[in-house]
């Protein structure tokens, strides 16, 4: 534990000494045949915000209850620091864990949930009150410890299921789609709140979502997910900019695909010479189109353009959505922002080029 | 009053709707009537009404004579016994149930059911089949060599608790799984992750949270239990009278109908009494203050 008396703005980053690094190697649970988790290794630093990224079914959630004990793995051995956790239950695995529903106890009230695990662990009197008092303050819920759990808003039963789990300042925090039953301004909301909660509180935290966006904005780093298997761990700039695989680069942005080959150390689409941002070994790829990167315009000395065809122009707002079908019949999406008041976007049937910074040309393998 | 677009018609078919509701209602409140408040009305009446005119004498009798005494104490003792047994055989019954799939629940749920199919006296008789001093369960134990007498099973208190406890587990484990099904999994869950062992998490959450289950099931097979007839008439053998017992008696013996219906009014009151005292404690927020004080 950090020290108490010194004002808890001043707690750098990774300073809490309670937080513990994880280790998971070869993780494996079958749900009847369905493999849930095949074989999951994964490195948590300590103090580090590591996102589960993946679509539903893919196997994050279960290997988050496993993590917290509430579900046995078939295989596979969970470190928490030097200790080999995967046969502890959970209530001696001294976990914060946060649960979707919150599943705050609708019996007691909130400043009873969060004394809850206090009282637990023995702390009596007026040293329980001041620590139920600092995290709900924490939380920005300093004076509501007496209302009852059903007179609270969705946002304020998200704070309170925060503060309980962290009260007890455990070494690392789960958080199972913790902002998902939010609306999207509370949600971005919390997510901000949420880093800089873990700036404060240095505790290693691992976090479920399924939402690109969040996993984005959150985590020093994404784990994505799918069909039980880690299928790139990295930062979210490099997740996005550099996709290791079809998979990654689909589920994360907005992506469009070609089929490119690559031979003699020539990319091609179609006949059309491509200039990636690296060339790869001869083979199969796919080419990630991502509807921010399409730049409109440019004209043939530049490398990397494609004429197309506008299929439907869509003003969304912030940013107008183009759909236009290029030659062969591949319909692709881009994206412009939509700056300088009345400007004139192409319409269905108009002719327009495209163009491909080479930085943004990934090629990814066909799968 | 300024009328908008359609008021009147919108107000007269808010009218119409309650009038309906109303229509449809009324037959059971008739009968309610009817067939509750207009016999009790009359049993009261009996019951303070000699041929002399007003008297309290059939509830003065109820304290005097010693013998009322022991009925009144003997029904409570059945009661409160067979509704602790009907508790704690119940409880852990409803709680596996409440962690089946639905599938297998409902049918465990019809098993719990099945004796409701068949006739009270029936299912009494079936109990003295069992019981009795040469029946199924004796001969089972004194052959297993667990017994060397036959145990008195029936025409005694033993009996008595043991066919009530059967008929009465049905009315503990109803609402009380329904109660324990729409437990989300997550706050026991919670509770683990918090730093609740098991028993923990049981006392402090899972127990309150089952709590208005168990208290309208254990009010429920109380009650049922102070009115209870067959059963202790059959399976007690002359050696437990019941409340219940006692107006029979005194209606079919002796015809006097102001002891049988001051029995009655008593019994209402006390049923009525446990009934408010308990609806007193049910409120989840009062029933339920474990922890945090």
């Amino acid at each position: 534990m950090a020290d108490e008396n010194s004002p808890p703005s001043s707690r750098g980053r990774g300073e809490a000494s309670s937080a513990l690094p994880i280790t998971i190697r070869g993780l494996v649970r079958h749900y009847g045949r369905m493999v849930a988790l095949d074989g999951i290794d994964l490195d948590v630093a300590k103090g580090e915000f590591l996102t589960l990224l993946g679509p539903s079914g893919s196997g994050k959630t279960t290997l988050l209850m496993i993590l917290a004990g509430f579900t046995r793995p078939d295989a596979g051995s969970i470190r928490f620091g030097d200790v080999e956790m995967v046969r502890t239950p959970p209530h001696k695995r001294n976990l914060g864990v946060v649960f979707q529903s919150y599943a705050l106890f609708p019996h007691m009230d909130v400043a009873a949930n969060v004394a809850f695990p206090l009282a637990l662990r023995g702390v009596n009197g007026a040293e329980r009150t001041r620590r139920v008092q600092t995290a709900l303050q924490l939380v920005q819920l300093g004076d509501l410890g007496g209302r009852r759990v059903d007179q609270l808003s969705g946002g304020q039963r998200q704070r309170v299921a925060l503060a309980r789990a962290i009260v007890f300042e455990p070494g690392i925090l789960l958080m199972d789609e913790p902002l998902s039953a939010l609306d999207k301004k509370l949600r971005e909301q919390m997510q901000i709140e949420l880093r800089h909660l873990h700036r404060r509180l240095g505790t290693t935290v691992i976090y479920v979502t399924h939402d690109q966006r969040e996993a984005l904005t959150l985590s020093d780093r994404i784990a994505v997910i799918n069909q039980g298997r880690v299928q790139q761990i990295d930062t979210p700039q490099r997740l996005y900019e550099a996709p290791a695989n079809h998979f990654v680069a689909d589920f994360i942005g907005d992506s469009t695909f070609l089929p490119v080959t690559v031979a003699n150390g020539v990319a091609r689409w179609r006949d059309q010479v491509l200039t990636p941002a690296a060339v790869p070994r001869d083979g199969a790829y796919q080419l990630v189109l991502r509807s921010e990167k399409l730049m409109l315009g440019g004209d043939s000395r530049h490398p990397n353009t494609i004429d197309a065809e506008v299929i439907e122009t869509v003003y969304q707002g912030d940013s107008v959505r183009i759909d236009v079908r290029l030659a062969g019949g591949d319909v692709v999406t881009l994206r412009e922002l939509a700056r300088g008041g009345q400007a004139a976007w192409p319409s269905a049937g108009d002719r327009v080029r495209l163009t491909l910074d080479p930085a943004d040309t990934l090629l990814v393998p066909t799968p | 009053m300024s009328l908008g677009l359609n008021a009147a018609g919108i107000r007269a078919d808010a009218r119409r709707e309650r009038a309906t509701l109303a229509a449809l209602t009324a037959p059971a409140f008739l009968i309610l009537g009817a067939l509750l408040f207009v016999p009790v009305g009359w049993l009261f009446w009996l019951s303070i009404h000699g041929d002399n005119g007003y008297t309290l004498e059939n509830y003065t009798r109820m304290v005097v004579e010693p013998a009322y005494a022991s009925v009144f104490v003997t029904t409570f003792e059945l009661s409160l016994l067979v509704t602790a047994l009907a508790v704690l055989l119940g409880y852990p019954l409803s709680y596996m149930i409440a962690l089946l799939p639905p599938r297998a629940a409902s049918a465990c749920l019809t098993l719990v059911l099945v004796p409701f199919w068949t006739a009270l006296l029936v299912r009494t008789y079936a109990w003295l089949v069992l019981l009795q001093r040469h029946g199924v369960v004796n001969s089972l134990l004194m052959n297993w060599g667990l017994i060397d007498q036959p145990l008195a099973l029936v025409y005694n208190f033993t009996g008595t608790v043991i066919g009530m406890l059967h008929i009465m587990i049905p009315f503990l484990v109803l609402p009380l799984y329904a109660n324990m099904r729409a437990i989300d999994r997550d706050y026991v869950r919670a509770a683990a992750s918090l730093g609740a062992s098991p028993t923990a998490a049981f006392w402090r959450v899972y127990l309150p949270l089952s709590m208005p289950g168990l208290a309208a099931g254990t009010v429920m097979v109380f009650v049922i239990c102070l009115g209870f007839y067959v059963t202790p008439q059959f399976l007690g053998g002359g050696r437990v009278t019941t409340i219940s017992m006692k107006i029979q008696e005194n209606v079919a013996t002796y015809f006097d109908w102001g002891a049988a219906s001051s029995l009655g009014v008593v019994l209402l009151v006390i049923t009525v009494a446990v009934f408010w005292g308990f609806s007193r404690l049910l409120p989840l927020r009062r029933l339920t203050e474990v922890s945090g004080s």
